[in-house]
């Protein structure tokens, strides 16, 4: 037996439907974060196996997974700035109790 | 054979730690596992023929960012609340399943044009090709950077004292 593209493809739907759940049912802003980094992992899998098996040496999908990582470092860094700066000012990161835009 | 049994093994570890990460309530725990989610990752890269990626990651995942997520934890002072579900728990679990389900009938239903040559066993050279040569992407290269300086400008801003 031979590990092929859709072993890496089905782990990647896998990680990326645990962080969908992740993003959608916690209260913990940073744990909503976390969550989407797992996501972005999850996306970086399939990139790199597309890059892999489909076209082997033309890197595309690795050119592509590292635009991925640079965008989802600072991505990480707002968030948690935002996050930060919410807890200064409503001393929670409760994403219930963060509703001050809900109309 | 060795393969096989290395793409298995981090497979189950990268599972259980994406699992733990959402499931747990102590927070630290969940940061925790989220470096050997990153670390399996890396793992799977290396299993990809993805050196540079592979580095990048602990670099860039472990390095940096597992920091930020710790740092962030340690100044907001929600260690006691933890990580608890909201009310769309079964919604949320609902959704999940059936958009892991959608995505795996797809891959199973896709006729892959997969290549069987080799692939090139350094990379790093190959992708500075990509990135810096003629017809690659230097105009993202060039985007990045600008982003970056946005974000550090961005973030220093959000988490300023604007009493003083």
């Amino acid at each position: 037996m031979t590990i092929g593209l859709e072993h890496y493809l089905i782990l990647s739907a896998i990680i990326f439907s645990i962080g969908l759940y992740g993003a959608l049912a916690k209260h913990n802003a940073i744990v909503i974060l976390m969550s989407i980094e797992i996501m972005l992992s999850a996306v970086n899998i399939a990139l790199v196996a597309f890059s892999r098996y489909i076209v082997p040496t033309e890197l595309t999908g690795q050119v592509f997974a590292l635009f991925a990582m640079a965008i989802a470092a600072a991505e990480t860094a707002v968030g948690l700035a935002i996050i930060i700066a919410i807890y200064r000012n409503k001393e929670t990161i409760d994403a219930n109790k963060i509703d001050l835009m809900k109309w | 054979m060795g393969q096989v049994i290395a793409f298995w093994v981090l497979a189950v570890a990268v599972i259980s730690a994406a699992l733990g990460v959402v499931l747990l309530k102590n927070v630290f725990r969940a940061a925790i596992l989220l470096i050997t989610c990153f670390l399996g990752v890396a793992g799977l890269f290396i299993l990809l023929n993805a050196d540079f990626l592979a580095a990048m990651q602990i670099l860039i995942y472990i390095g940096a960012i597992s920091i930020l997520v710790i740092l962030a934890i340690m100044l907001t002072r929600e260690l006691s609340i933890g990580s608890p579900s909201n009310k769309f728990q079964i919604p949320a679990l609902i959704i999940a399943a059936l958009f892991c389900c959608g995505i795996i009938w797809a891959i199973l239903n896709t006729n892959w044009q997969i290549s069987n040559v080799a692939p090139a066993a350094v990379t790093t050279s190959g992708l500075a090709d990509r990135l810096f040569g003629k017809d690659g992407f230097i105009l993202p290269v060039e985007i990045i950077p600008t982003v970056l300086l946005a974000t550090i400008l961005g973030a220093i801003v959000l988490v300023k004292d604007k009493k003083k």
